[in-house]
C-alpha cells in the first residue's frame, strides 16, 4: 500500500509541474507582458519589487522558476510565520493582487469559507440523495421507480446549472417568494433567526449543484449495485436465509460503494468548477466569484493563482480518490 | 422448459445489412428516436426558420415602441429590451450555438482519434502520448477556457473581427480541451484490434503501418468514435454557454443561446420567458443529444443489438 501510495504521490508531481507550465505560459505568452499591464494604481517601487520579484527581464524558463518559486515557497513561508511568528519568509515579495492591492492569498483565505459552505452542503445533499436513489433503482431494476430515476438523472445530465438555477430563482424567489434571490455574505449567525436566514439563502445553490451531482452519483450506483446483485455471494447469502435487507444493505451495498466513493472523491474538484457559475448566479462571495471578478478586471496575479488552485484541487482529490480505490479494494494495488 | 417459445425458432430472420440492424435497434430506443426527433426539428428550425419567418424591417423608432412586448402574432417569443424579435434571435443564436457545437466537437474527435491511434499503434509512443492525456484530464477546464478567452479575444478579434475571431478562438479552445475521452477509448480498441489475426495477416505481407491504420484499424473504431462524438457535441455546447453566460463568450451582436440567456438575466424579475427560451433550447439539445448518444450505444454494440 504504501509504494502504491509512493508511486501515485510521485505521478502527481510532474503532472503539477505541466499544469502550473500550461497556466504560466498561457499567461505569459498572451498579447502583452503582464508585467506592462500592472495598473498605475500600483506605487512605483512596489512594480520595481515585482518586476524583480518576477524577473521580468529574464529569459522564460528563469521566469517560470520565480514564479513557482513565488508560488511554492514564499507564500507556504508567510503562511507558517503568520502560525508560528517565525521569519522564514525575510520580507521577500508576495503575490499582489492588482485590484485590490493586497496579497492574493490573502484574499483568497477570506473567500474559501463561502464557498466551503455553500460547496460543501451542496455536495453532501446531493449524495446524500442520490444514494438511496441509486440503491433502490438497482434494487427494483425497470421498475416505475427505476424509470423515474432514469429520466431524473438524465434531465440532471443534460440542464445546466446556469439554466436550473436560473428556474430555481423564477419560481422560488420571484414567483413564490419563499427564498431571497441573492446570498447575503455579510450574514452573520448569531441566533436562531439568523440561522434560518442563512438556510434560506443557501436553499437555492445547494439545490441547484446538489440535483446536478444527485444525478451524476445515483446513476454510478444504480449501476455499480446492478454488477454486484448478480455475484456468487450474493446468491450464497440468500441461500443462507438472511433477509434481504441483510443481503441488499450489508453485502451488495459494501462491495458496490467501492467504485462509488472515488467517483465522490473524483466529482469534488469538477465541482468547484460548477461552483464558478452557481457562485456568480447567486452572489456567493467565493472563489469562483473572485476568479470571474479578476477576469474582468484584467487582474492576472489573482486569475494565475486561482486557476492554479483549481488545478491543485484536481489534482489532489484524483489522488484521494486513486488511494481511497486502493485502500478500498486491495485487488487494483498491485504491488 | 417445456414452454419454450416456438415462434423464435420458426421464423428464421431474413439477414439484414448492418446499417438496417443498426437503425432498427436505435428504433427501439425510445429515448433515442425521441431525441432524434427533437434535434432534427431544432436543426431544421435554425436552418430553415430565418427563410419562413423574415418579420418586416423596423426602424430605430419603431422598434423603440415595441420593446419588452410579450408573446403575440407579431413577435411569437416577444421582443427584448431594443425592440428586436426574439424568435429571430433565438433561430440565430442557435445556429452558432449549434456550429460551435459541431466544431468543436470535430476538432476534439479528430485529435482525439489521432493520439488514441498513435498511442494504441505505436508502443513506443504510448507511454508518453497517454501521460500527456492525464494531465489534460487534470487541467481545470473552465478556469483555464476563460483565461484563455481574456488574454486572446481583444487580439484575435483584431485580425479576425469580433463575430468570427470568438467564433475561432472559443471552437479552438473548446476543441484542444477536450479530446482526452476520445484519445483514451479509440487507444483501447486500437491495443484490442491490432493483436486480431487480419491486422497480423496485414503486416505479414508488408502492408505499411499508415495503410494498416487506414484501413484496417480505423473503419472498426468507428462506432465507438461516434458515440463519443455525440456527446461531445452536447459537452461542447454546454462549454460555450458557460463561457457565454460568464460574460466570456460571444459579443452581444452575434449571440449564442448561452449569451441570450446572460443578457437576459437583468431582466429575469420582469420577463423569466427572456431567460427561459434560450435556457429550453440549449437543454433540449443537450438532453436529445445525449439521448442519441445512448441509443447509438446500444445499436452500434453488436452485443445487445439483436437481443
Amino acid at each position: 500500500m504504501l509504494t502504491f501510495t509512493l508511486r501515485r504521490l510521485l505521478v502527481a508531481i510532474p503532472t503539477l509541474l505541466f499544469i502550473s507550465l500550461v497556466i504560466f505560459l498561457l499567461v505569459d505568452l498572451a498579447p502583452g507582458s503582464p508585467l506592462s499591464d500592472i495598473p498605475l494604481t500600483v506605487p512605483p517601487d512596489v512594480r520595481q519589487r515585482m518586476i524583480e520579484a518576477l524577473g521580468a527581464d529574464q529569459p522564460v524558463f528563469v521566469r517560470y522558476v520565480l514564479w513557482l518559486r513565488q508560488f511554492f515557497w514564499v507564500e507556504p513561508a508567510y503562511l507558517l510565520d503568520g502560525w508560528f511568528g517565525t521569519n522564514l519568509a525575510n520580507g521577500e515579495q508576495r503575490i499582489l493582487s492588482w485590484q485590490a492591492r493586497s496579497p492574493v492569498f490573502t484574499i483568497i483565505g477570506e473567500r474559501i469559507p463561502q464557498t466551503l459552505i455553500v460547496i460543501g452542503t451542496a455536495y453532501l445533499v446531493g449524495v446524500l440523495i442520490a444514494l438511496p436513489i441509486g440503491i433502490y433503482s438497482a434494487y427494483r431494476q425497470y421498475s416505475a421507480f427505476d424509470q423515474f430515476g432514469t429520466l431524473f438523472a438524465m434531465i440532471g445530465f443534460s440542464v445546466p446549472t446556469f439554466f436550473s438555477g436560473t428556474l430555481f430563482i423564477i419560481i422560488f424567489a420571484v414567483w413564490l417568494g419563499w427564498f431571497p434571490t441573492k446570498y447575503d455574505t455579510q450574514l452573520e449567525v448569531t441566533d436562531w433567526a439568523s440561522f434560518v436566514e442563512q438556510l434560506r439563502q443557501m436553499a437555492l445553490p445547494v439545490m441547484t449543484l446538489g440535483l446536478a451531482n444527485a444525478a451524476v452519483i445515483s446513476r454510478y450506483m444504480r449501476s455499480s449495485m446492478l454488477d454486484n446483485m448478480t455475484q456468487d455471494y450474493v446468491r450464497t447469502a440468500r441461500a443462507k436465509g438472511m433477509t434481504e435487507r441483510t443481503v441488499v444493505l450489508k453485502h451488495v451495498l459494501r462491495n458496490s460503494m467501492i467504485p462509488v466513493v472515488t467517483v465522490i472523491a473524483l466529482g469534488i474538484p469538477s465541482i468547484f468548477g460548477g461552483a464558478i457559475i452557481t457562485e456568480n448566479l447567486f452572489g456567493v462571495n467565493g472563489i469562483g466569484a473572485a476568479l470571474i471578478g479578476a477576469i474582468h478586471a484584467s487582474d492576472l496575479p489573482m486569475v494565475q493563482t486561482l486557476a492554479f488552485i483549481f488545478a491543485v484541487l484536481i489534482v489532489t482529490f484524483n489522488l484521494i480518490a486513486d488511494i481511497l480505490y486502493g485502500l478500498l479494494d486491495p485487488r487494483i494495488r498491485y504491488d | 422448459m417445456t414452454d419454450a417459445t416456438p415462434q423464435a425458432t420458426v421464423k428464421p430472420e431474413k439477414p439484414a445489412g448492418s446499417g438496417r440492424a443498426i437503425w432498427q435497434q436505435f428504433r427501439s430506443h425510445k429515448g433515442a428516436v425521441f431525441g432524434l426527433a427533437v434535434l432534427t426539428f431544432l436543426v431544421l428550425a435554425v436552418l430553415i426558420g430565418p427563410y419562413l419567418w423574415q418579420p418586416e424591417k423596423l426602424s430605430v423608432a419603431q422598434a423603440m415602441k415595441v420593446r419588452n412586448q410579450p408573446p403575440s402574432w407579431q413577435f411569437p417569443l416577444g421582443t427584448d429590451q431594443l425592440g428586436r424579435d426574439m424568435l429571430v434571435r433565438m433561430m440565430q443564436a442557435g445556429k452558432v450555438s449549434l456550429a460551435v457545437g459541431f466544431v468543436a466537437m470535430i476538432i476534439a474527435i479528430t485529435v482525439g482519434t489521432l493520439i488514441g491511434v498513435l498511442a494504441g499503434y505505436f508502443r513506443r509512443l504510448d507511454g508518453p502520448l497517454m501521460r500527456m492525456t492525464d494531465m489534460f484530464l487534470a487541467l481545470p477546464l473552465i478556469p483555464l477556457l476563460l483565461v484563455m478567452v481574456m488574454l486572446f479575444r481583444d487580439r484575435i478579434a483584431s485580425v479576425m473581427g469580433p463575430e468570427l475571431g470568438a467564433f475561432t478562438l472559443i471552437v479552438f479552445a473548446i476543441g484542444i480541451t477536450s479530446w482526452m475521452q476520445a484519445a483514451r477509448i479509440v487507444r483501447g480498441e486500437v491495443l484490442a484490434l491490432k493483436e486480431r489475426e487480419y491486422v497480423l495477416a496485414a503486416r505479414s505481407i508488408g502492408v505499411a503501418p499508415r495503410r494498416i491504420i487506414l484501413r484496417h484499424i480505423l473503419p472498426n473504431v468507428v462506432s465507438p468514435v461516434m458515440v463519443a462524438a455525440t456527446l461531445g457535441v452536447a459537452e461542447a455546447i454546454i462549454t460555450e454557454s458557460v463561457l457565454s453566460f460568464l460574460g466570456l463568450g460571444f459579443p452581444p451582436d452575434f449571440p449564442t443561446w448561452g449569451r441570450l440567456l446572460f443578457d437576459g438575466l437583468q431582466y429575469m424579475q420582469l420577463y423569466p420567458e427572456r431567460v427561459i427560451w434560450p435556457g429550453l433550447a440549449i437543454s433540449l439539445t443537450v438532453l436529445s443529444v445525449n439521448y442519441i448518444g445512448d441509443g447509438l450505444r446500444d445499436a452500434l454494440d453488436p452485443r445487445i443489438r439483436g437481443r
